[in-house]
Formats: C-alpha cells, sequence, structure tokens
C-alpha cells in the first residue's frame, strides 16, 4: 500500500489521482480489474457518488473494496441523496471503515440521472457539507453534540475554473477553503492560458489544487461537452486534433491530448496535479500516464 | 399569490361518474387572477361539463357558484342552504380552498379541479412563476432580494453549483440561474460583502407541517376559549 493521499499531498512535487465509477449492479469484475490496474499507479482513488444523478453502488462500498485492495480511496459525498443526519452517519461509518479522504460535494440534480421522479434533497450544500466534516474533524456533529471518538478526514472539494461568470465561484472557492477544503479536484479544464487566469484570480494559497482531465474520445464528445455540460468548454485546436485522427483512433489522440497537459500542468509548476476522470475508459488511464512521461 | 392550473377536463369528468347534481364552487380570489378558478372559469368548465354529459348521453345536472374565498370560512355561509340538492362539489380553488370547503360540508364529496402549482408573481399577461417556497425563515435580506430556496433548483445557500452555466440553470436551461442573478444584485448593491458570508444550515424545523399560526393579538383569546 502506498501513502495516504494526505501525505502525498504534502510530500509530493505533482500528485495524481484518478476517477472510478461504481458498477450499476452487483458485478464488480471490471471494477477490481480496474482497482487494480490503477491503485499503484496514482496517489488516491476518487469513487463517484451515485455519478449523474444514475443509481449505482454506493461510493462507501466501492472505496471499502479500494482499501481491501490496497489502494487509497477518496470517498465523493453528495448532497444530492442524503439529508444532514444520513450524510453524518455517512462520514461516522466511511470513517470506521478506514476510508480518510472525502471529496464534498453539491451533486447534480436528479433529473439529469435514471430516477427523474426521486426527490431531491439538498438539506446541506457543499460548503455546508465541509463545515459538517470540520465539526466532526473536532469531535462535534452539526447540532453541536460530542462524538465518541471523532474524525480526522482530509476534506476536498470541486471548483470550476470555466464557471461563467468567474467571480461568485472564486467567491465560492474560497468559502469551501475557509470552511475547512484542504484540497481542490477541477472540473475539466482544457485551456491552460484559461486555467492560468483562473489561478492568478483564485489565489489558492494553503490548498493542494489538482486540475481536472476529463479524457476525450472523440471530437464528437467534445462537441457534445461545450454544447451541454456547463463549464467545460474545449477549444477548437484540439477538436480538430480530434477530427483529424484516423477513424477508430480518435481516443489515440484524446490520451495523446490528456498527457500533453498533464505534462504542461507539471512542467510548467501550475498547480500541485492532476485529476483524471477518464469516464468508462478507467483501463487507458495507465496510457495517459506513460504519455504524460 | 398562489398560482394553480385546471386540470385535464378528462380526469375532472372522471371525478363525476355516478353522480346526478354536481355544484361547481369557483374561487374570487388567487385562482381568479391566475384564469384558473374564477367566476369564468368555473362559467366555461360547468359549460364544457355539460356539453360532455349531453354527448355521452348522461343524465347530469351541473350548476356553479364562485364566492368570494374559499381559504375563509364566512363566504361559505350562502352554501350552506343548497348544497343538500347536490350529490358531489367540484372546487376550482387551490389545495387549501378545496379542503376547507370539504371540512365545512364534510357529508359531500368534494373533489379538486385544480392542480395548485406555486406562491408566485404575475410576470406578464398570462405568465405566473414562483416567487417564494413559505420556508418560515426569510433570507432576502442576505441575498438581494432573490430567493436561493425558491430560484435555486438546488436551494443552495452559499453560491452557485457547478451547474450554472452562462447565466442559466443546467437542470433547465430556460431559467436563470439564482446565484447568478443574485451575484449580479449584490454588486449592483455594492454588498458583494453579503456573498461571502458562510451560511449555515437551514433550520428546517420552523417549518414542521402542518404550520399553525395565531396573530399575537388573538393569541389571548384562543387560550381563552374552552
Amino acid at each position: 500500500m502506498g501513502v495516504p493521499f494526505r501525505q502525498a499531498c504534502q510530500e509530493k512535487k505533482f500528485v495524481i489521482t484518478a476517477e472510478i465509477g461504481p458498477p450499476k449492479g452487483t458485478d464488480i469484475e471490471p471494477l477490481i480489474h480496474h482497482i487494480e490496474l490503477l491503485k499503484d499507479k496514482v496517489d488516491g482513488l476518487n469513487v463517484t457518488d451515485n455519478q449523474s444523478s444514475v443509481m449505482r453502488v454506493s461510493s462507501m462500498a466501492v472505496c471499502r473494496l479500494i482499501l481491501d485492495h490496497g489502494g487509497e480511496p477518496i470517498l465523493q459525498l453528495t448532497c444530492r441523496d442524503r439529508n444532514r443526519l444520513a450524510l453524518q452517519s455517512e462520514l461516522l461509518s466511511a470513517w470506521v471503515l478506514g476510508i480518510r479522504n472525502v471529496l464534498c460535494l453539491t451533486g447534480d440534480y436528479v433529473t439529469v440521472g435514471d430516477h427523474p421522479q426521486a426527490k431531491p434533497v439538498f438539506d446541506l450544500d457543499s460548503v455546508q457539507l465541509l463545515v459538517t466534516v470540520s465539526g466532526m474533524n473536532e469531535g462535534k456533529d452539526l447540532a453541536g453534540n460530542d462524538l465518541q471518538g471523532k474524525t480526522d478526514f482530509f476534506a476536498g472539494a470541486v471548483v470550476t475554473p470555466e464557471a461563467d461568470p468567474i467571480e461568485p465561484q472564486i467567491i465560492k472557492f474560497h468559502k469551501k477553503i475557509a470552511a475547512g477544503a484542504q484540497f481542490f479536484q477541477t472540473q475539466a479544464i482544457y485551456d491552460l492560458d484559461n486555467f492560468k487566469r483562473f489561478l492568478d484570480r483564485a489565489q489558492p494559497n494553503g490548498v493542494k489544487l489538482l486540475a481536472g482531465i476529463v479524457l476525450l474520445v472523440s471530437a464528437g464528445m467534445a462537441r457534445y461537452m461545450n454544447k451541454n455540460v456547463p463549464g467545460i468548454m474545449v477549444p477548437d485546436h484540439l477538436i480538430d486534433r480530434l477530427a483529424s485522427a484516423p477513424k477508430g483512433k480518435a481516443i489515440e489522440m484524446g490520451i495523446q491530448i490528456a498527457g500533453e497537459m498533464i505534462r504542461k500542468i507539471r512542467d510548467e509548476k501550475l498547480c500541485d496535479g492532476v485529476h483524471i476522470m477518464a469516464i468508462g475508459k478507467e483501463e487507458r488511464v495507465p496510457d495517459i500516464l506513460r504519455t504524460a512521461e | 399569490m398562489i398560482v394553480a392550473k385546471r386540470k385535464p377536463l378528462e380526469q375532472i369528468e372522471g371525478f363525476l361518474e355516478g353522480a346526478e347534481r354536481v355544484l361547481v364552487v369557483g374561487c374570487g380570489t388567487c385562482v381568479a387572477v391566475c384564469m384558473a378558478g374564477g367566476e369564468k372559469e368555473v362559467e366555461i368548465l360547468a359549460e364544457q361539463l355539460r356539453m360532455r354529459a349531453k354527448l355521452a348521453g348522461r343524465r347530469q345536472q351541473i350548476d356553479e357558484v364562485t364566492v368570494t374565498r374559499q381559504c375563509d370560512r364566512e363566504y361559505f355561509a350562502p352554501l350552506a342552504a343548497c348544497v343538500d340538492q347536490y350529490d358531489l362539489l367540484l372546487s376550482t380553488a387551490c389545495g387549501a380552498g378545496v379542503q376547507f370547503l370539504a371540512e365545512r360540508f364534510d357529508h359531500k364529496p368534494v373533489l379538486p379541479a385544480l392542480n395548485t402549482l406555486f406562491i408566485g408573481v404575475a410576470e406578464g399577461p398570462g405568465v405566473w412563476s414562483q416567487r417564494c417556497t413559505a420556508c418560515a425563515d426569510c433570507i432576502l435580506d442576505q441575498t438581494g432580494g432573490i430567493c436561493p430556496m425558491t430560484m435555486c433548483a438546488k436551494n443552495l445557500l452559499n453560491g452557485p453549483c457547478g451547474g450554472t452555466n452562462h447565466g442559466k440553470c443546467e437542470v433547465d436551461g430556460t431559467k436563470d440561474c439564482a446565484w447568478t442573478l443574485i451575484y449580479r444584485r449584490l454588486e449592483k448593491l455594492g454588498r458583494l460583502d453579503l456573498l461571502k458570508k458562510i451560511q449555515l444550515p437551514k433550520d428546517y424545523s420552523v417549518a414542521t407541517k402542518p404550520a399553525r399560526f395565531t396573530h399575537e393579538a388573538f393569541q389571548k383569546a384562543e387560550n381563552q376559549e374552552p
């Protein structure tokens, strides 16, 4: 087993995390394969929480499986499906199962997922969830009650560098830091000049910031994201490169692009590391890392 | 005001199955303003139901009456004399009015002709939009007069989520992002400091259902009731 993610953030010059999506169903063979494939190549494995509001195996269960296989899990916890009792219970449960890192998110709205009729919860928001984690790290629950044994989570949050307008995003970024976020993993970035401008404005001092890298698998995917995913902007020159790839080889170009971006971010010391989201193509993460070397 | 819209005619017609004499009871307040259940709408609905009955060969008497408000007992008085002539009352009030009418005439079936939508405002002719969720703890002083509890799909209290999209909301691209609106308003008012303050979790206990409120001037009188 490698070093804890918190320690990697303190000691390493460049930290790498990757995202794993739990399966929809009980067949965990591919998941275990991905864990085995990635656990020694990255400093932490994020596990999504009913990603895109699609019902799946829980983040906590997969985090525990990662621990069982010798990896370092980062629990993603959203406010969509649980009220403050359930969120705190989840945090205590994660801690007693050995999970030490938590990424606090608002969560997608329910209507984008596969149970659009569900009642959305959003009892807390991401800032309030961070306040909750900080309190539990001090031995108190949200109601001020003492805990018999406290947590010591390494808490993180997300930020969208391409958000428009950017000002309220930056204000919220600083509220997340004030609420206890120690690391950030960003929404996907593709334009490093924009990213530099964001960093200049946001001044992420005192926290670890990992740039989000989403693997592009085709020009069509890039255009789709530009049109449909808020906060993602793939520049035309990257779309042209994907489109110019021979038939069936666009993903190789995507891997090339991701690798180049990681290399640039590392060589130019833009931030503290990267968070790779391969979204269903987890088996290609080692190829991205090789290209980035 | 309360905004409502009429249920599909087929559903309303289904409610009337087996009833020979029906009284459609309109409400002259909010639902009259939003053109869902006032005097005019009751007239149209009753006429439509009469036509459907006739076309289907049903012997059904459908009468109509509109009271000032169905959420106030005093306006039910004129109904008391005639209700017994009917098998069924069809109310075009909001959900509150339907229940109050049903409570007053609890020996008759009282059925809803409308779906109650929200507390809102008239944006323009024939267009209403939600503005308040009645959370019982108003925070409009902190948010530039724009309610994130209502205007943000996720009722976030500390700023926009990652789904904010060039001023629109990812949940519905035709709707504004509440937090972009709040940011712009506070910027205009020179009060961006309000946005920087961490808002702690909301106290939902103050909005425990069913809510009841007695004006303090009447509290003593209420306590003295046997």
